[in-house]
């Protein structure tokens, strides 16, 4: 089967309903699509399973915070790549910002394991039935996720900074 | 420990350690030692902590703890118009720093859908393979230097720093580079930097003949090596490894002939896959892969062609110095880009090149405005390091060490 965004997404849709795939768009060629996270662990063990498919390679997972989507503040991008037939699949998952749970990829995925850390460390996600969720680049002492949005780089209105050059 | 596994291919290898660790399982009421071997240990080339807890000699587990030298690159540059973000990707993977800065460009000029001269392109990938000979370079004779051989180290040394010579006079710089701009090179290439190349591809396949003669049939560097820190192809796929680490297992997954970039379907080159995946593996397809660089810079110097060095982008690309003081256009455009007035259009991108150690990637949602909204960076060193505690678990330390080398882990990569 020729791999096409358009029958790989019928092939999903028919597996997982319009109900569990929706919003799916191209940005740079490569197919973006959005779940639930009630179905992505299923949705990627089928991906992996399935013969046509042979989606079996993580290429990376990231946290995004959009702080003005009231109930979806924070989304996980999961993107996927078939060394088989060099297709690649993005996935989205968006939780609320007071909830954001999400289920664990380690049993399908061992490296899932460091990137799900850096997403609970970066952006407060918990993966449930992660074998060791906890911080790994920042200090543990650390009381916050310092990739969310409300978190400014630097304060703009500081005045203990001269920078003649710049106009603060 | 027994050196029966030095020829058992991995299978057996890992029967053998399964067996072993049975064993010491059974002792496992005795008194194992906790070893701190790191953060700054001086054999480890890099902030690494590994708690290893040791029976004796052989390594039964191995907490490691990163994060050293993080420096929150991803949350600097949701603060940073689009080209002052290049240094930032420089100061990853150190030792071949202008792979990282051309993949950060053509992860922006994606987004901007520029199209790049056949010239830029040709330039880029000149560099590129230097920057790849350059990091595998590194990487192989520390390899030699962890195993007790300084002088393959210090010979082929020199040649780095001429590889340096040549992007000092592409671009000013040494080490971290910030080579190139979005839209292309900064400048064409010198006749000088030409004369550099070309006498770098004269000098240094001897050079590197001479090093690989050192160690390839060597009787302690192959008894050191051969068997050590092994991973099965489907682990190390599991585990998300790729780049020359993958290869080694036998899987021939390379971006520069999966999703072509840069032009790269216009050189012939080969792909070499290891086997067993161990030590001794990723030292051979990594000397490979720098005669397979030597081979493509060889084809690009010889049919650089003419033409621009640089997209015609001038929203993006900064104007030549001199015309900034003559013509109000390039005055305009270069006071807008500095003060990063330019907004880049909606979109979100992944780009990926292959790095000196895998697939380094790049994921960019820009929302319209002056600075990404989220960049995240694939770093192959950080995906691939977490399957370290299961490549040395069974082995001895001294072998522990060797496989760190061989793995080619990076530590501003690791930590970004």
């Amino acid at each position: 089967m020729e791999l096409t965004n358009e029958n790989v997404l019928g092939k999903l849709i028919a597996q997982f309903g319009e109900e569990s795939i929706f919003d799916a768009y191209n940005p740079d060629g490569i197919m973006t699509f959005t779940t639930t996270r009630e179905n992505i662990i299923a949705l990627i063990q089928y991906l992996y399973d399935d013969k046509d498919l042979q989606v079996q390679f993580l290429t990376t997972m990231a946290g995004i915070h959009f702080p003005d989507h009231k109930g979806k503040e924070l989304c996980m991008m999961y993107q996927l790549h078939s060394l088989r037939h060099n297709y690649r699949l993005r996935i989205k998952v968006f939780v609320p910002a007071e909830d954001p749970v999400l289920p664990t990829l380690t049993n399908i995925y061992a490296t899932a394991n460091w990137m799900e850390r850096e997403a609970y460390d970066f952006y407060g996600f918990i993966f449930t039935g992660h074998p060791n969720l906890i911080r790994i680049l920042n200090i543990e002492e650390m009381e916050y996720h310092p990739m969310l949005k409300q978190y400014p780089l630097e304060d703009q209105t500081r005045e203990d900074k001269i920078d003649t050059y710049f106009g603060r | 420990m027994a050196t029966d596994n030095k020829t058992a291919d991995t299978d057996q290898l890992q029967e053998f350690r399964d067996n072993r660790d049975l064993k010491l399982q059974d002792k496992k009421n005795e008194n194992l030692t906790t070893l701190n071997l790191g953060p700054t240990h001086p054999a480890t080339h890099g902030i690494f902590q590994n708690i290893l807890q040791m029976d004796g000699e052989v390594i039964m587990d191995a907490v490691p703890t990163i994060g050293y030298i993080h420096r929150a690159f991803e949350k600097i540059a949701e603060r940073r118009p689009f080209y002052q973000i290049t240094p930032l990707t420089d100061r990853m993977n150190y030792c071949s720093s202008p792979i990282n800065n051309m993949g950060y460009h053509m992860t922006v000029e994606k987004l901007l859908g520029i199209e790049i001269p056949k010239r830029a392109q040709y330039i880029r990938v000149i560099m590129m393979e230097l920057a790849r000979i350059s990091d595998h370079l590194i990487c192989n004779s520390i390899l030699g230097v962890d195993s007790g051989a300084f002088t393959g180290f210090l010979y082929v040394m020199q040649e780095r720093e001429h590889i340096y010579d040549i992007y000092e006079e592409v671009c000013g710089a040494r080490l971290t580079t910030n080579m190139g701009r979005i839209g292309g090179m900064e400048r064409d290439l010198s006749p000088k930097a030409l004369h550099l190349i070309g006498e770098f591809l004269k000098r240094f396949p001897k050079v590197w003949a001479e090093f690989e003669k050192m160690l390839t049939r060597n009787r302690i560097f192959i008894d050191r090596t051969v068997g050590v820190g092994a991973i099965s192809a489907e682990r190390a796929l599991n585990y998300g490894f790729t780049g020359p680490n993958l290869r080694a297992t036998g899987v021939d997954y390379d971006v520069r002939v999966m999703n072509p970039y840069s032009s790269y379907d216009d050189f012939e080159f080969e792909i070499p896959v290891g086997e067993k995946g161990d030590t001794y593996d990723r030292f051979l397809v990594r000397n490979e892969e720098v005669w397979q660089s030597l081979k493509i810079i060889e084809q690009a110097y010889k049919n650089l062609p003419e033409g621009s060095y640089h997209a015609d982008a001038p929203h993006y690309y900064l104007p030549p110095k001199q015309e900034v003081y003559t013509s109000m256009e390039a005055l305009i455009y270069h006071f807008k880009i500095v003060m990063g007035e330019i907004d880049a259009p909606k979109g979100e991108v992944y780009h990926s090149v292959e790095g000196g150690n895998g697939e380094l990637g790049f994921y960019l949602i820009s929302d319209g405005g002056r600075t990404p909204y989220r960049l995240h960076f694939r770093r192959p060193c950080f995906i691939y390091y977490q399957a370290y505690t299961e490549m040395i678990k069974g082995g001895q330390l001294a072998d522990a060490i060797l496989t760190l080398s061989s793995l080619n882990v990076i530590a501003g990569e690791l930590d970004a």
